[in-house]
């Protein structure tokens, strides 16, 4: 019968998490837009948006409230429903991911032990991944139900580079599993946090490179935004969409941004590990607010490490973005698995047993 | 092939390097220059509220003038109308009346006088024909306008103020306190 007897309160517990969890991420990303532009402007020697409020700091309800404003075009030919799915999807795919980051470790707050994670699933990078690639039918779908030949082929353009990057991706994170030996993100966290251990940006910084890259495209973000090359591509599959639809496809792109960074901080850079600090020394809760303060600061430095790229280099062309996700990245991320692989069989059985064992 | 200009320099199309294929150092160098840049400062000048200095040749709105008395010198010639390459000036001239000596300083006024600032190219012309020293080109702009209407200026809006009802006001038309 316990098996099948309801935990009310750890309902309660979840369900207050993942709506805090959504709304902070979606604020974050609504001042994610606001850093952009800020960022763009510092790097462009501007001043950047400052009129509305104090310090321009109401710009990204400004922004919302245009679209919102907006008027509101469905073409004439397009499939409606599907139509309007595919921002949607867009959006669901990029919030879906913040369920399996472990933002911080737990918190003691009326007796209970509470983890700062919606949910700890076992195979946690894995649904990353699944959920990454639902983000790729946003696009499709939106791209397709325009009904508009350069929507769909722009659609196109941008599936199959989401779809390319996503291998190199993978193969560059089974470098990272095999070190950690697990799929759940917050078991990889806490083994990087575990003493004597090094956080895996020190053992895999060619794998960080690849999935970094990868994480670029992923996003859609410069150098790989051929979507939003109006002049020289035509827009990219979101060329219909008007108003909070179009809003919604552009701030997708803020949400995924912020969840990669999540993703890559907890992968590569200890989660919310602070640095030369153990944390078992100090209080459960101070530790847990030190560790979701570290995350957001490792979070925030790749916010800005994705927009300064933004405002340094051009996009790539798109054959030559092929040639660098099939040509170079995806044999690179093959080589440092190998590696790896070697280095950690060299590790448990000795150096002299893994040669000899090669020609067994 | 002969090149066209001095400064023509030839494309190279040497395939990629390794190390530029890889295409990091490259990034790395770029990315450097543009973190350089937050240190720089930035040129803007928030309008409204602060006002990029114009050189004292600036030409800007046109303004008719009045002597010390506060009589208007326009004698409504027609020259600046004449001289006028974008024909903004129209005017029509009236005689002055018995007692109205301390209107106007000749005997003949304009008594429409209208610049139409969509054509105006400020280009000062009229003031350099003007005989009376009774139009010139101040330091100011023409604000935006709703209508195209709203853009022919006429006397109202050209006519410096009064300089012994609102000698503020008039030495600031002038830019007096500018010089001292």
């Amino acid at each position: 019968m316990s098996l099948l007897q309801l935990d009310i309160l750890l309902l309660i517990e979840k369900l207050v998490l993942i709506v805090i969890i959504v709304l902070a991420s979606l604020g974050i990303a609504l001042y994610t837009t606001f850093a952009e532009r800020k960022v763009a402007a510092i790097l462009q020697d501007r001043p950047g948006p400052e009129r509305a409020g104090p310090l321009g700091l109401l710009q990204p309800f400004a922004d919302g409230l245009k679209l919102v404003m907006k008027e509101e075009i469905i073409p004439g030919n397009a499939n409606k429903a599907l139509f309007i799915l595919g921002p949607a999807l867009a959006m669901t795919a990029a919030l879906m991911t913040c369920a399996v980051i472990p933002w911080s470790s737990q918190v003691e707050l009326f007796g209970r032990k509470i983890d700062l994670q919606i949910a700890d699933i076992n195979i946690g990078i894995l649904y990353v991944f699944g959920v990454v690639s639902l983000g790729v039918y946003g696009i499709m779908i939106g791209g397709w139900a325009s009904n508009n030949k350069f929507s769909l082929m722009a659609a196109l353009r941008g599936a199959s580079q989401a779809i390319s990057y996503e291998l190199a991706m993978g193969l560059s994170l089974i470098a990272v599993l095999m070190l950690g030996g697990s799929l759940s993100l917050k078991t990889l966290v806490d083994q990087q946090m575990a003493p004597g251990y090094l956080w895996n940006i020190a053992y895999q910084p060619l794998g960080f490179l690849i999935f970094f890259v990868c994480a670029l495209a992923e996003c859609n973000r410069t150098p790989f935004d051929l979507p939003e090359a109006e002049s020289e591509l035509n827009f990219g599959y979101h060329q219909e969409y008007s108003s909070m639809k179009l809003g919604f496809y552009l701030f997708s792109e803020y949400v995924n941004m912020i969840m990669s960074s999540a993703v890559m901080a907890c992968l590569f850079f200890g989660g919310y590990d602070i640095p030369f600090l153990d944390e078992k020394t100090l209080p459960v809760n101070l530790a847990a607010v030190l560790g979701l303060g570290a995350l957001l600061t490792k979070i925030v430095l790749f916010l800005f490490l994705f927009m300064w790229i933004r405002w340094t280099i051009p996009r790539f062309r798109y054959d030559q973005l092929m040639n660098l996700g099939w040509k170079k990245l995806i044999p690179l991320a093959l080589v440092n698995m190998l590696l790896t692989g070697i280095f950690i069989l060299m590790k448990q059985e000795g150096t002299w047993q893994t040669i000899t064992g090669f020609f067994k | 092939m002969q090149a066209l200009t001095n400064r023509s320099r030839a494309v190279s199309r040497k395939p990629l390097t390794f190390m530029e294929s890889l295409y990091l150092p490259a990034i790395l160098k770029g990315m450097l220059i543009t973190f350089s840049h937050i240190f720089k400062k930035n040129p803007t000048v928030r309008y409204p509220e602060e006002k990029r200095p114009f050189s004292p040749v600036f030409r800007g709105l046109h303004v008719l003038n009045r002597d010390e008395e506060g009589r208007e010198n326009c004698t409504a010639c027609g020259l600046c109308a004449v001289a006028c390459p974008a024909e903004a000036i129209t005017m029509e001239g009236a005689e002055r009346m018995e007692g109205e000596e301390h209107l106007y300083r000749e005997e003949k006024y304009a008594a429409k006088y209208e610049i139409n600032m969509l054509r105006c190219i400020f280009c000062g012309l009229c003031e350099e024909a003007c005989p009376k020293d009774a139009i010139y080109l101040s330091e100011t702009f023409a604000p935006a306008n709703f209508t195209r209407k709203g853009f022919i200026y006429g006397k109202e809006e050209l006519l410096i103020p009064h300089p012994i009802e609102e000698p503020e006001a008039f030495a600031k038309a002038k830019g007096l306190n500018k010089e001292a």
